[in-house]
This record gives C-alpha cells, structure tokens and sequence, in this order.
C-alpha cells in the first residue's frame, strides 16, 4: 500500500517534470520566434518595443537575443562557394552556340486564345440550345406548362440533329472561325517571312 | 545589384541588341549564387558545376523573357531551381525535399560522413558550411537565398513558389534546425562564438 502510494507520488513528479519542459521549450521557441522577427525587422513597432524592453528587463532574453544574433551575424558573413576558374569561359563557348529565343509574348498571339475561347463558347451554346429543343412542354392537369426532358440515348434522332437548323448555324460559325484562325496564322507566317527578309538585307 | 558599374539592366538591354559578350558580366556577377545554391542540392561539386552552366545557357536563350518585372537574379535563381529539380530527377538521384522518408536516411548519412571528418573542421566558415550541409535542400535553400542571395520573403516565394508567410515559417524552421546542428555537432565553438 505504502509502495503504491510512493509510485504514484514519483509518476506524478515524473509528470509535472515533463511538463513543465514542454512548457519551457515551448516559452522558448516564443521568445525565439519572436527574436527573430526583431532581428529581421519583421515585427510591428509595438512588439519591436516591447521586445527592447524584454531585453533590457529580462536575462533569458538577453541571452537568447546574443544566441541568434551571433548566428545571424555569422550567415551574413558565410562566404559562397565558387565554380572553377573556367567557369565563365565554359558557359560563353556554350552561349555562341545559341541566339536569344524570341519572347513568348511575340509568338502567343492574343486574338489565337481568343478564337480558341470563342470556339468553344459557341460550342457550349450550342449544345445548350439543343438541349432546351429537346424539352417538350406538356400541359398538366392545373394548365400549367411543365417541361417534361427526355434523353435516351437508343431514342436519339441523329439525322434530325444534323440537319437541325440550329446545328447548321453552329456548324457554319466554327467553320468561320476556323477560317479566321487560319487567316491569321498565314498573315503571321507572311509578315514574320517578311521581316526576315528586311532584316537580312539590313545587316548586310 | 552593381558591380562593374553596368546595372542587370543594363547588361540585359546590351545581350538583346546583340553584344554577346556582355552577358559574361552577368555569369561572373552570378556565378557564385548559383553555384552555391545548387550546391546545396547536389552535394557534389560536378554536378553543381554542369547545372550552372545549363542555368546561364537557358537564361541566356529566354532573356527575352524577362519582363524586369522582379530582380534579375531573382528570374536567375527560379530558374536555378527548375533546373537542378529536373536534373536530379533525370539522373534519378534523390531529391530530398520531394520525399521525406529518404530525407531523414540521407541526412543520417551525410552526419555519420560529417562525424568521420570533425577533426578537420577547424575554421567558422567550415563549421557553418558542414552544419547547412546537414540540413534538407529546402531550409539550406531558403537560408542561402535570403542571407546570401539578397532575396525578401515574398522573392524567395515566387522562386519556391510558396506563400511569403510559409517562406517565413520556413526561414525561422531552418535557422532553429541549424542552431540545433551546431549545438549538437560543434559545442565547443558554438560556445566560443555565443561568448564572444
């Protein structure tokens, strides 16, 4: 009986010791994070007021605050690692090689993506307005019109849907946008040839 | 950032009106950072040194691409990243911060190496140098760009694409990590360095 009340005694000192070194590296990872936002100049002026103040009033902090700063001072100063003496003679062989690419920007024509975005918004359109043909609307027992949507598959009429006039229209814009498209891209090969051309003859 | 008097600008608006030579300011500017940074990947100074070089030569064809809407060497150390990350994933290497399990092994492994050559560190530079080395890619990554490369928070996001409040959490993660090493492998000059 005696014994059980001196393992319970030694589990609860065993306990309290283990909390209160949680409690103490968490109060010091605090007050390190907080150091560190002082040192980088993160803090608001208030913290950084308050942080000045823990420093002069408190030890701990002090302490603390010449850890880290002796840390930070000594990255500051690290020097870098250096490649070999040939190193920028290497890379400038590899560059003669080479012509600066021209910038994405020159060649991702803008009226491109938005042919493309116009495709396919006349596409979901399309279906949209095929979908809403597809309703019947049936008169119920109050007179009121209810839409009654039936889509089997098996039931479909396909010659009916392409020779739909809507269909048609539908058809009939991609083609014309197709074209744009097309238009636009020989118009960029032309110019771009063009160009060439002019440059060639002006460094010569 | 200048250094022999022509600002990045500069040098940039020179290589894309033809004079290929001025580019080699940028890569003697640059060379360092670069090298460094990889190095922190790598782990072997071959390697970093072809990966550089890889970096300089894309740089140099997308110049055209930068809009100078951010620092130079901010564009240069994205596209660092970039390219030691492919690098390593095309010579099949583990790429520690993309698998956290291999991390912890190779980082064991690279501390009982470190434990065979303690005798020789003698110097700051080595100490600090050893214990970065022990740390994952990312954090050495982070503390190499924000210390040495001259990149803010919201600069060393773009170039790991992360928040600036992750980068920032990430930062005080890695100096905590390289204190803990430090503590751990170099007391005895910790300690010096803590009193002086």
């Amino acid at each position: 009986m005696r014994y059980g009340k001196y393992i319970r005694i030694k589990i609860e000192q065993y306990h309290s010791t283990e909390q209160l070194l949680i409690k103490r590296k968490v109060m010091d990872q605090d007050i390190e994070h907080r150091i560190w936002e002082f040192i980088d100049g993160h803090c608001s002026p208030s913290e950084k007021a308050a942080i000045i103040q823990n420093l002069t009033d408190n030890p701990i902090w002090k302490s603390k605050y010449d850890e880290l700063k002796s840390i930070h001072d000594m990255l500051q100063k690290e020097e870098l690692d250096m490649p070999s003496l040939r190193f920028t003679k290497n890379v400038m062989e590899e560059i003669s090689r080479y012509q600066v690419a021209p910038a994405t920007k020159n060649y991702i024509n803008k009226n491109v993506i938005r042919g493309i975005s116009s495709f396919f918004l006349v596409m979901i359109i399309g279906l949209i307005i095929y979908f809403v043909g597809q309703i019947h609307w049936n008169g119920n027992s109050t007179g009121n019109l209810v839409p009654a949507f039936t889509l089997e598959a098996d039931k479909l009429n396909w010659s009916k849907m392409l020779n739909n006039t809507y269909v048609n229209i539908f058809i009939g814009i991609n083609t014309i946008l197709g074209l744009i498209l097309l238009d636009k891209y020989m118009q960029g090969r032309k110019k771009d040839g063009r160009s060439g051309e002019w440059s060639k003859g002006d460094s010569a | 950032m200048t250094i022999t008097g022509h600002s990045d600008e500069e040098i940039i608006n020179r290589t894309l009106k033809g004079d290929q030579s001025a580019f080699a300011q940028l890569v003697e500017r640059y060379q360092n950072y670069v090298f460094t940074l990889i190095l922190r990947f790598t782990d072997n100074r071959e390697d970093a040194e072809e990966i550089a070089q890889d970096v300089f030569v894309k740089a140099y064809r997308s110049l055209a691409d930068f809009r100078g809407d951010s620092k130079f060497s901010t564009w240069l150390f994205t596209i660092s990243r970039t390219t030691c990350l492919s690098f390593l994933r095309k010579k099949k290497l583990d790429i520690q911060s993309l698998d956290n399990e291999r991390t912890g092994l190779q980082l064991e492994s690279r501390e009982s190496a470190f434990h065979a050559n303690l005798v020789e560190q003698k110097s700051r530079h080595a100490m600090l140098n050893q214990a970065i080395s022990m740390l994952s890619p990312d954090d050495a990554q982070v503390l190499n760009l924000f210390y040495k490369g001259d990149q803010t928070l919201e600069e060393i996001g773009k170039i790991m694409r992360l928040d600036p409040n992750t980068v920032k959490v990430k930062l005080h993660r890695a100096r905590q990590r390289l204190k803990d090493k430090m503590e751990k492998y170099f007391s005895h000059e910790v300690r010096e360095i803590y009193s002086d």
